[in-house]
């Protein structure tokens, strides 16, 4: 479409470089096993090597190669709480617009039963559900995408309800359009935007979320790569940090390693959103 | 100005509300046992267990009576401080909880009481400034720390002052006789995360709330009487930020607390949510359902005090026509 | 002459976002000491800018570019901003369009009225009250010493117009500045507002610009008017002399659309009226809109429905389009009792009645290309695909005099507010009705692009044979297009017939009062009426007299 493409061009260099980088963490995720320069769980040498070749982050407290748990990592953390956004944005926003459109006894349930998941905190209403289930990949991502579709509802409700008072729908009603279509052609387009910038948003709290989670030993369960985790396991290092000689000061940083690795995904599709926001603002006037 | 006020009965309308999300909250944690697969007992003790030990722990438990009425009992029981008993130690909760509970409210306030007052201000200095280079500075930067995970936050804060220059320690550990001085020197890393993190959120809404309320058109009309800025903001602006501004304070407080879990984990403070973590992994379900009840009621009333304050100040329903 | 204030040659631009753009380009306008001087344009035109920049004041994202503003001597423009503080409230002051959003709503009308001259150190509290009290008795407020103790939110809107007049005269200024102040309101509540203000400002013999985009309002408070034309200036004479004898085409042509009649008609070609609405009640919730509403639209005819906020008239075209059912009556299409909900309505009868929405930006959705806006309709009702329909498209397109190989790829928000307007036309033209309702079809256009909506509307009723219901609040627009009135008051029909026996006394009072209420071109009009809504009972017939001499 080149409608996007100078769209692109006009973004901010904020903008590009964010995505620039999501396009990194995509293509790191997605060919993690050929990129990775080691197996994701294996022992590969001694414990906590320093950063020197081969193995150029190191190894960590079991001997298995940092630089590729980190890849393996990307393709784990960033996959899950993917499917979970998705699922999550599925769940609400056909509920969400649903209970616009359709209003009367279905939106009223929805809305209740949205205002009392939204009453308990989702930390905390994560943890009990996990403690029952117990901590399992499938259990994590039902769990946590039911609660942010909580938020999805609210907002696609929202930005549907604000579209509805609209005289076009009106328009489309009295032509006698069914409820298909007006979701679809006439609600759907305009909500595109704060949907996606939502999106956006929901992909980095769940993705906080779960790295949290993991952080907490409750999330993805060892062996497998997680940054969240991985973070968890090299915490105790960072007391031992100097910057006394390079191997010291690797040795102290890599819990801040993945740790960084969470953050500057979350602050590019931040950037992301606030270029979507603006854009779509400016294309309101 | 003939008929009464609608204000009392709206605060009471939502305080109703209130307390019957909190009842619902209450019967869902408390049902969150009954999700449990298999029986509980058997669950907790293990196949092996004798069919004496199972009767008497089921005994203990009151796991014989009907759901609804164990509900009942439980809620009571909370009510007047008494939580039970520990699945994994058959302690009271009570007494497991106490210390803790005192500590996070502690490392909370303390956050807060930072926190509110400068996030707030300098909200309201970026508002007024919009533009400036502090405005800038401070949108640029809040964005980045908004998008950290708390426990980023928290490793630079050790790298940076308790490892690198060694003035506070990493480690909070604090005792229950310690002074306050004290109690402040040692949770003051951990505060200092939570401050940062809370402070991004309540700088960026309490900016955006007062921007949105410059621009309106009562503001403009009292710059076109010649009123001094200082006189329009204090006078014109700001008594109408109370509600959105109290909403955010709420609404990030609100965040704080659940905060707490992640930063009290990494300082290794003693804390409650230290021991909700500890209890999840240990499936200690009466703890959990505990911490997770006083951590959602504490939030349930934070989000209730915002929207009655927001009813409070609105002179609309304060002076019915 | 004794200048008060002296604008030359001022440059105001607006930031977008490729740069800076100039819209106000090199204005002069002077006021003389107790001189009304009115600022006339359609939207776009500056003139509000030009309002406040009086003051010294743009507003953000605005920048004075050049030129000087002098005011009693004094250059305004990179005057610090304390000198200007100190003229602004105190020697200038502005009346802002809306005052339920100017007024702040935390705090009671007398607090800010007061806060003016107590900050500027023209007199204390105590003197600045019982001043309020003496100006909003002078603005004729009901009840001017309790008034001032209520919230604005507690106060009518004309009220509160005259309340904020009654705030800016608080310092005594040299100088007001009203912009628009009665655009807002009701004809009725108009009326009052304009007679406080003119006798206020003449009283203190205080100087004024007044924007409006009426000619007639500007006729009654002006002594001089100015007409500007996007940023520039078209004309500039005293009052009477460019009624009389506008210079400039433009100018002639802001009153255009009452001077449109529309085409000669012919005999109706049947007698059963197309659509008639029988007994109608309706409510929202417990609120009660409609009330025994009676009235039948000839076939090939224009029926308009007259009345002001409130009165019911587009509750009426929701319960004619099935959108509201009604509690008691119904309506009836060619003899056929319409179903009460649109949805349940066979698909042909969706078809033939149709309806064209006040707000042509909120009627179409952005993201509808020209194309899908018409082409669906006519995919939906008459089941065209392809080349049939894309043939149609064009014809329709040329029809609303759109050129159709230029418009048909565009979204609603690349076209002026005259071109979504005639693309709404064509939308309902797509589903080759037999009836429309035309919901205030004009009324958020400006005045040219008005009157061609009304001749394109008026020609295809002629070419097609199509019967109008057209729902306004503006007489003048009734009196260029309707067959026949109804007029409606509080959910009720107060009077109807055809169009010249409700222009022609005796009337309903109420019909009486909205007709006297249009302002008229005559300058000496205001005068003339509140002398004879003064002198009483004899007004009615009077009144009709003096709108014939003035027509």
């Amino acid at each position: 479409m080149p409608r996007h493409l100078t769209l692109l061009r006009t973004a901010p260099l904020s903008a590009k470089l964010a995505l620039a980088l999501i396009a990194v963490y995509a293509v790191t995720a997605l060919f993690a096993p050929w990129l990775a320069p080691f197996p994701e769980s294996e022992i590969v040498g001694p414990k906590y090597l320093p950063w020197a070749a081969p193995h150029w982050l190191g190894t960590d407290a079991l001997g298995r190669d940092v630089l590729s748990r980190l890849i393996h990592g990307a393709r784990n953390t960033v996959g899950i709480a993917l499917a979970t956004t998705v699922l999550a944005f599925l769940l609400g926003a056909a509920t969400g617009l649903l209970a616009a459109t359709v209003g009367g006894w279905f939106d009223t349930i929805a809305s209740r039963v949205v205002d009392v998941l939204m009453a308990i905190p989702s930390l905390i209403f994560a943890l009990l559900i996990l403690t029952i289930t117990g901590t399992s990949v499938i259990a994590l991502v039902l769990v946590i995408a039911v609660l942010d579709s909580t938020r999805v509802f609210r907002l696609s409700r929202a930005v549907a309800q604000g579209i509805l008072t609209m005289d076009y729908i009106e328009v489309a009603r009295m032509r006698g359009e069914g409820l298909g279509w007006i979701v679809r052609r006439e609600v759907l387009p305009n909500a595109a935007a704060p949907l996606i910038a939502e999106f956006g948003l929901r992909f980095c709290f769940v993705f906080l979320f779960i790295s949290a989670l993991s952080f907490l030993g409750l999330g993805l369960q060892p062996p497998t790569a997680d940054w969240g985790s991985m973070v968890r396991d090299s915490a105790k290092l960072i007391s031992f940090a100097n910057f006394s000689s390079w191997q010291a000061a690797t040795f102290g940083l890599a819990p801040l390693l993945p740790a960084g690795a969470i953050a500057i995904l979350t602050v590019a599709v931040n950037m992301v959103v606030d270029w979507v926001l603006h854009v779509s603002s400016g294309l309101r006037d | 100005m003939t008929r009464m006020s609608p204000l009392p009965k709206l605060i009471l309308r939502r305080l109703a509300i209130g307390v019957l999300t909190l009842l619902i909250v209450s019967a869902i944690i408390f049902w969150a046992i009954e999700l449990l697969p298999g029986d509980i007992a058997t669950e907790v003790l293990g196949q092996s267990a004798t069919a004496e030990t199972l009767a008497a722990f089921r005994d203990r438990f009151g796991l014989n009576d009907p759901a609804p009425v164990r509900y009942l009992h439980w809620l009571g029981g909370a009510l007047t401080g008494d939580l039970g008993l520990s699945m994994a130690n058959q302690r009271p909760i009570a007494q497991l909880l106490g210390d803790r509970a005192f500590n996070t409210f502690i490392l909370a306030a303390y956050a807060a009481l930072i926190a509110v007052p400068l996030a707030v201000g300098l909200g309201i200095v970026a508002a007024l400034y919009r533009g400036s280079w502090l405005d800038r500075f401070i949108s640029s930067s809040t964005l980045a720390v908004i998008s950290f995970p708390e426990y980023f936050v928290a490793y630079i804060l050790i790298l940076l002052f308790a490892v690198h220059l060694q003035w506070f320690p990493s480690l909070a550990a604090v005792t229950p006789g310690m002074g306050l001085a004290q109690r402040l020197y040692v949770t003051f890393l951990p505060a200092l995360t939570m401050v940062l993190i809370v402070m991004a959120h309540m700088m960026r809404m309490t900016r955006a709330a007062i921007v949105n309320l410059l621009a309106l058109p009562y503001v403009e009309m009292a710059h076109l009487k010649g009123i001094r800025r200082r006189r329009v903001i204090a006078v014109h602006a700001l008594p109408n930020a109370v509600a959105p501004i109290v909403t955010v304070i709420a609404l990030n407080l609100a965040y704080l607390i659940v905060g707490v879990v992640l930063v009290e984990v990494v300082f290794v403070y003693p804390g409650l949510g230290q021991l909700l973590v500890d209890s999840v992994a240990k499936r200690d379900i009466t703890v959990v359902q505990a911490a997770c009840l006083i951590f959602a009621a504490t939030y349930i009333l934070l989000n209730l005090a915002a929207d009655i304050i927001g009813i409070v100040s609105n002179p609309r329903l304060l002076h019915p026509r | 002459m004794d200048r008060l204030l002296d604008i030359r040659d001022l440059r105001i631009e607006a930031h977008a976002a490729d740069g800076w753009h100039e819209i106000v380009k090199g204005v002069d306008l002077t006021v003389a000491r107790g001189e009304i001087v009115g600022l006339i344009g359609e939207s776009g035109a500056g003139k509000s800018t030009l309002g406040l920049a009086a003051m010294g004041y743009v507003k953000a994202g605005l920048r004075i570019a050049g030129g000087s503003i002098r005011f009693d001597g004094q250059e305004l423009v990179g005057a610090p901003e304390s000198a200007l503080r100190s003229l602004r409230g105190r020697r200038i002051a502005y009346v802002a369009q809306s005052s339920a959003a100017a007024f702040n709503p935390a705090w009671r009308l007398i607090d800010q009225h007061c806060e003016g001259p107590v900050k500027h150190g023209v007199m204390p509290r105590a003197q600045a009250q019982d001043e309020a009290v003496k100006l909003y008795r002078e603005m004729r407020l009901p009840d001017p010493g309790q008034i001032g103790f209520r919230y604005p939110h507690q106060v009518s809107g004309g009220q509160l117009q005259r309340a904020m007049t009654a705030m800016a005269m608080a310092c005594r200024p040299d100088l007001i500045i009203f912009d628009e102040p009665t655009t807002a309101l009701d004809v009725t509540t108009q009326i009052e507002v304009l007679a406080a203000i003119r006798d206020a400002v003449r009283d203190h013999d205080t100087a004024a610009i007044y924007i409006t985009h009426d000619l007639a309002v500007v006729a009654q408070m002006a002594d001089r008017v100015k007409v500007l034309l996007k940023g520039s200036e078209v004309e500039e004479a005293p009052t009477r002399e460019m009624l009389a004898r506008p210079r400039e085409d433009y100018t002639r042509s802001l009153w255009a659309v009452r001077e449109f009649r529309p085409s000669p008609r012919g005999p109706i070609p049947d007698e059963k009226p197309i659509l008639s609405v029988e007994n109608v009640s309706a409510s929202y919730g417990a609120l009660q809109v409609l009330k025994d509403v009676s009235f039948s639209v000839p076939r090939g005819r224009t029926v308009a429905v007259v009345g002001e906020s409130g009165s019911g008239k587009s509750t009426t075209a929701r319960v004619i389009m099935g959108l509201l059912a009604p509690t008691r009556g119904g309506v009836v299409f060619e003899g056929q009792p319409l179903v009460a909900h649109s949805r349940q309505r066979p698909r042909d009868l969706q078809r033939r009645v149709q309806m064209i929405h006040q707000m042509a930006d909120t009627a179409l959705n952005p993201w509808h290309r020209v194309r899908d806006v018409i082409g669906r309709p006519l995919e939906f009702f008459l089941g065209l695909r392809g080349k049939a329909k894309e043939a149609r498209i064009h014809e329709l397109l040329a029809e609303i005099e759109l050129e159709p190989a230029q418009f048909i790829g565009r979204l609603p928000g690349e076209l002026s507010g005259g071109q979504k307007q005639r693309l709404c036309i064509a939308r309902a033209l797509a589903a080759n009705p037999d009836f429309i309702i035309c919901d205030e079809v004009t009324s958020a256009l400006d005045q040219l692009v008005a009157e061609g909506i009304l001749r394109l509307l008026d020609r295809l009723q002629r070419d097609k044979g199509l019967s109008y219901l057209f729902i306004t609040h503006d007489l003048a627009t009734v009196r260029s297009i309707a067959d026949e009135v109804v007029v409606m008051q509080k959910g009720e029909v107060v009077e109807q017939g055809p169009k010249d026996r409700m222009f022609t006394p005796p009337h309903h009072p109420y019909t009486e009062l909205l007709l006297s209420s249009v302002p008229e071109m005559d300058p000496d009009w205001l005068t003339r009426l509140l002398e004879q809504r003064r002198a009483g009972a004899a007004g009615g017939q009077a009144g009709a007299d003096a709108r014939g001499a003035a027509a």
